[in-house]
């Protein structure tokens, strides 16, 4: 990198401390469109509603039938250090979609261009951020996808995923549910029962996508949940990034997202999968906010192949995550690189599964967690390594940085190996921040909090450093902001 | 005693040693130079019998034995003794039991009695001196928390407890200052005798200041392409491997 | 699933009187605790959480004798078995299956330290106090032998009292038949007092036996306490063990599980540090083959500020061996200055051994430093080759590397005879030698 270019990135980070300073939640306005809605409540009827209002084949109203009779047998899970409250399931509309007076996806209807404007997401493509194609996915609904006719030209697939279900119901019929089966759990059967949208991702054999894959996830309209579904394929010898950014506007009562990611990574292929998720988090007591409830999981199928997860959760009042890889391939190599910070009263209760089934498969995974004000940030993971799997490696490292004696701080692996050629290594620590460093900042002329965000940048780097350019800066002002006024 | 016939070895599926020969008779101290990746650390390891190395031609004779075939451990019994550029650090393992372990196994291996702890704890004392090591030395896990002159220093202490036929000196000067390598290399000086060799590989000539070799050879591009008496070493000194890399790049050696 | 609660609960509601009769008072009133506390209870089950390799059900499962009427099971007499640490000299104490009996140097380990059972004790007072008060009887195995503890060993050391010499209790099964026998121990140690105990667990025959143990520890102020336990049985005995203890201000405790042979283990250690300026070291070691099944679970639970924890438990496993480790320090809110450390390193030395580890943080304090550290590996191949260029054969090699790993956690003995003696102690299970303590008398 040249030395301008650095310089012009110091900028970036001074532009960005200096916003942290007085700003909060951001992007916590309300659009105003007008949304079809269906009435809250779930039964078998709201199932076959939105089947037929996208108009979808009868073996996907087959599999949302048979993944909702499922979910009826199933109870709302309680588990990690997360105090969950009941849902009532009955009170959530399923289903809602922003009316676009063009009635026309290639034609964006201004109100929602406004609303991307506002948060910084271009979707005309003469504006485009560095090629960058976005599917921006508000509500239940995929309301436009740029870059569409160029990719096509490569044979890259990148679509809504109920455009796919028209267009190429061979693909999604051949892949979907066969990394997150609708059993699974019971935020898996709920998303396969009503699923709206999501975003559909197949890379031909061969071909290395020349640009970053986006989608842009909104909450906008009020009592509603998302349940989007991602679906992303990359055949043999191929290579994407793809990139998941999510927010909401701020309402007093708690919003449900309950999202599916299914990754497949074919022979030698390659799949980076990032996510800056930033659900609105409630207020300052803890009032409203996302919970956030995804199930995310990929495989790397074939031997030689890789995929990689990069996420800096900032966001919900709630979250359950657990990307995580499947390495059945030889030869495979799975990566999870996380920063969770929780402030107020947020709960964060994620982390990964690397399950090794393949000879010589390699995992890696480093994960950062930062707990203020009164939250609790845990770490949850598994480390599989099955009999068969020999000469595998695994190397995990956790750090937890407490920021507040009221917010805590936890880490739970399970490892597991199961043969003799295998190295797996676990290393963690729970500290507070460095007076020390905080000190030498301070001393400097760098005030108290401003010294905090740098240091969390710093003790976030090795995370951070992965995510595309683009993100990376968004990502270091997120954590920032998010600092602000938890340092106490 | 060691007589090395075209000796072609790999790691990891690439060739380094492409046809070495080389014989060395008791009483002798070859030297063997060479530019960084010429192939001499791993001839090192592939005389003892290093795994990660695969020989996969020519042969190697130690005694009329063929060497490639024994086990690392009985290369060791047979006399052959690697001073390591890089020595292991063991934690937990103390040098006293390490050492004795050592002794007892070689002796195991001719038939005879462990050595009792008396006498043990005798020679430990008597080769401390070699190479100045102290008393705490015993009591110290192998080469863990050793300064890189300690560790040099533990690996002549190491041959002089097991007295070899054959000593390899694998960069033993590397990271030594001037005083420290006058001590290695009395040391290695001091158990020299007119039935053992030593073969000393090393980058620079300064250490040759101190052993003496009767043959210096030139490692490069897994071969050796030179061999000549000490004024070689002093040339090498002077000019640089250059002169010799044209050479063989222009297929004149 | 069946639940092998069942025929101890039952055993219980036939046997109660038989029961009553021969037991002290406060362990008749807790009886009745426990029975309700086991009312509906269901074990947990195998792979529930802290459970992931250790089934509690099958354990339980055969039909073990208990001992109700405490008839002497013993086929020989007391004099002709030893369990001596070479040069340690220790008061030494037995427990035949269930039946405590102090041998001809009971009684000297100094001052006013006592080791008696709780049917015959004279300081009943001791025992109405604290049985009971740090056991948990949501821990089911816990209740279950709340629910049909008759006797037990109580080591009672008196406000700034110091043993001279340590305590030894051997526990030994010797029986015709399969047998449970319910072990139940207390150690007080009020302020200022100081005490080594050690333990040892044998078995004679190859009959069926389960360890049922519980075993309290009271730890006063600015009192010291090294706690010892090997574990030496046949490949035929189970034992399930909870250790309970609670520290108060400024104490110093030493717990040392030591697992060499056994059939199948479970050992829980729950420590709370109530007081400040406390100082805990947890350490544990088991070496495993053959079908062996080792689980250790551990809660350090820091209660008060400013204290520290070292904790280290390495596990070697070979053959068909499972190995389980859940760990879990836990700090509680307002706790700061928290210096606090678990380790558990792993050897899988074998294809078809298998090891679980579940290393956990759960922290709600910032002021501290907290972290652990776990692998899954084998031995170095580098120090293996090193050691081969020397001349060290592969197999001795192995079994240095082996002893070093262990050398940590046997370093951490804090009593010199003991040390030396678990050190030759473990390179002969290493070596594969035959069941170790030579100089038992005790024969297979």
């Amino acid at each position: 990198m040249s030395e301008n270019n650095n310089i012009k990135k110091k900028q970036d980070e001074e532009s960005i401390i200096n916003q942290a300073a007085t700003e909060e939640y951001r992007y916590g306005f309300v659009s105003d469109f007008e949304t079809d809605v269906i009435p809250k409540g779930l039964n078998e009827d709201v199932v076959r509603r939105i089947s037929q209002l996208k108009n979808e084949p009868e073996w996907l109203l087959e599999f949302r039938l048979k993944a909702f009779r499922h979910w009826q047998t199933l109870k709302l899970p309680k588990w990690g250090k997360v105090n969950m409250p009941d849902i009532d399931f009955q009170a959530i509309s399923y289903y809602a979609a922003p009316q676009t007076k063009t009635g026309d996806k290639k034609e964006i209807d201004p109100e929602l261009k406004k609303t991307f404007d506002k948060l910084g997401i271009p979707l005309e493509e003469q504006k485009r951020l560095s090629g960058m194609a976005v599917d921006a996915v508000v509500d239940s609904v995929s309301v436009h996808t740029s870059y569409r006719e160029r990719l096509a030209e490569l044979g890259v697939i990148f679509c809504s995923i109920s455009e796919a279900v028209k267009d190429y119901p061979d693909l999604v019929k051949k892949y979907m549910g066969t990394v997150v089966p609708y059993t699974d759990n019971f935020f898996a059967a709920l998303n396969s029962a009503v699923f709206s949208d999501g975003s559909f991702v197949y890379i031909p054999k061969g071909v290395r996508c020349p640009m970053e894959l986006s989608s842009y996830f909104r909450i906008n309209a009020a009592q509603t949940g998302q349940f989007e579904r991602t679906l992303i394929v990359a055949d043999d010898d191929s290579y994407v990034s793809y990139l998941e950014g999510c927010t909401a506007p701020m309402r007093d009562e708690n919003q449900l997202h309950a999202a599916i990611v299914e990754i497949i990574v074919e022979e030698r292929a390659e799949v980076k999968y990032s996510t800056v998720q930033n659900w609105y988090p409630g207020d300052k007591d803890g009032k409203g906010g996302i919970y956030n409830l995804v199930t995310k999981r990929g495989i790397c199928r074939g031997d030689h192949s890789k995929l990689s997860w990069t996420q800096v959760e900032t966001g919900s009042a709630i979250t359950w995550k657990y990307p995580s890889t499947i390495l059945k391939g030889n030869n495979t190599v799975g990566e999870f690189y996380s920063v969770a910070l929780t402030r107020n009263y947020q709960m964060a209760d994620t982390g990964t599964k690397m399950i090794h089934l393949g000879k010589n498969s390699r995992s890696t995974i480093v994960s950062k967690g930062i707990s203020a004000g009164h939250s609790e940030n845990s770490y949850r993971g598994m480390v599989k390594v099955a009999p068969d799997a020999t000469n595998c490696r695994n190397y995990t490292q956790c750090d937890s940085l407490l920021l507040s004696d009221t917010s805590g701080a936890h880490t739970f692996p399970v490892i597991e190996v199961g043969n003799d050629s295998s190295i797996v290594e676990h290393e963690a620590t729970t500290s507070k921040i460095n007076e020390d460093q905080i000190f030498y900042c301070n001393q400097r002329g760098i005030s108290t909090e401003d010294a905090v965000g740098l240091i969390v940048n710093g003790y976030a780097r090795d995370v951070m450093k992965k995510l595309p350019m683009e993100f990376a800066v968004e990502a270091q002002r997120l954590l920032s902001v998010s600092l602000e006024g938890s340092v106490g | 005693m060691l007589v090395i016939k075209d000796l072609h070895a790999t790691i990891e599926g690439k060739e380094i040693l492409k046809g070495v020969n080389l014989t060395v008779k008791p009483g002798e101290v070859h030297a063997i130079m060479g530019p960084n990746g010429s192939g001499k650390s791993t001839l090192s390891a592939v005389l003892t019998g290093n795994p990660a190395y695969t020989v996969t031609g020519g042969e190697v004779e130690f005694y009329g034995k063929n060497l490639l075939e024994l086990s690392p451990e009985d290369r060791a019994h047979e006399g052959i003794f690697l001073s390591f550029q890089y020595p292991v650090e063991i934690p937990g393992v103390l040098m006293s039991n390490f050492m004795r372990t050592a002794i007892n196994e070689k002796r195991k291996y001719y038939g005879e009695e462990p050595m009792s702890a008396t006498d043990f704890l005798k020679l430990m004392r008597e080769k401390r001196a070699v190479v100045d090591l102290d008393n705490k030395l015993a009591s110290r896990a192998v080469n863990e928390g050793f300064s890189g002159g300690e560790k040099k220093r533990n690996e002549i202490f190491q041959m002089a407890m097991l007295e070899p036929r054959l000593s390899i000196l694998d960069e033993t000067d590397s990271g030594l200052d001037i005083d420290a390598l006058r001590t290695v290399a009395n040391g290695v000086n001091r158990l020299k005798s007119k039935d053992n060799a030593t073969i000393v590989i090393t980058h620079y000539q300064r250490l040759l200041d101190y052993i003496k070799p009767d043959q210096v050879h030139v490692l490069y591009k897994g071969r050796i392409v030179m061999t000549g008496g000490p004024e070689l070493a002093l040339e090498l000194e002077e000019k640089g491997y250059d002169w010799i890399k044209e050479q063989v790049d222009n297929n004149q050696l | 699933m069946n639940n092998s609660l069942k025929q101890y609960i039952e055993l219980h509601d036939e046997q109660l009187a038989a029961i009553e009769r021969l037991a002290p008072a406060p362990l008749n009133e807790l009886r009745k605790k426990a029975r309700q506390a086991l009312d509906g209870a269901v074990l947990p089950r195998k792979g529930s959480d802290d459970y992931e390799a250790t089934d509690l059900n099958t354990v339980l499962a055969p039909d073990y004798g208990v001992n109700v009427n405490h008839v002497d099971l013993s086929r020989e007499s007391t004099t002709k078995f030893r369990c001596e640490v070479p040069n340690l000299s220790t008061c030494l104490y037995y427990v035949f299956n269930d039946t405590f009996r102090p041998s001809e140097t009971a009684g000297k380990s100094g001052d006013n330290a006592s080791v008696e059972s709780f049917q015959a004790t004279k300081h009943p007072e001791v025992l109405a106090k604290h049985y009971g008060t740090v056991a948990n009887l949501d821990n089911s195995c816990t209740a279950l032998n709340t629910m049909l503890a008759q006797d037990g060993v109580l080591i009672y050391i008196p406000k700034g009292s110091h043993t001279t010499r340590p305590i030894q209790i051997i526990n030994v099964f010797d029986a015709n038949a399969q047998l449970m026998a319910v072990r139940r121990v207390l150690i007080v140690l009020e302020d200022d007092a100081q005490a080594k105990i050690l333990v040892c667990d044998h078995t004679k025959g190859d009959k069926q036996y389960l360890s049922l143990e519980t075993v309290e520890i009271i730890v006063g102020r600015n009192a010291k306490l090294d706690y010892y336990h090997m574990e030496e049985s046949g490949m035929e005995t189970s034992r399930l063990s909870q250790l309970w203890v609670r520290q108060h201000e400024g104490s110093n405790v030493l717990i040392d599980g030591i697992t060499l042979t056994n059939g199948y283990t479970r050992n829980d250690y729950h420590i709370d540090v109530d007081g400040e300026h406390c100082d805990t070291q947890l350490l544990g070691m088991a070496i495993a083959s053959g079908e062996q099944h080792i689980d250790n679970h551990t809660l350090i639970n820091h209660n008060a500020p400013r204290c520290q924890s070292n904790e280290m438990f390495k596990y070697v496993l070979n053959d068909d061996s499972v190995g389980a480790f859940a760990g879990k320090i836990l700090v509680k809110p307002n706790c700061p200055k928290i210096d606090a450390y678990q380790g558990n390193r792993n050897i899988v030395a074998s294809p078809t051994a298998r090891m679980y580890t579940k290393p956990q943080l759960e922290i709600y304090t910032d002021d501290v430093k907290c972290s652990h550290g776990s692998t899954v590996g084998q031995l170095d191949q580098e120090a293996l080759f090193y050691m081969q260029t020397r001349g060290i054969s592969l197999p001795v090699a192995q079994k240095l590397l082996m002893q070093a790993f262990m050398s940590d956690v046997i370093d951490g003995v804090r009593l010199d005879t003991l040390r030396d003696r678990l050190r030759h102690l473990v390179e002969m299970r290493l070596s594969g030698d035959t069941l170790i303590c030579e100089s038992c008398e005790l024969k297979k």
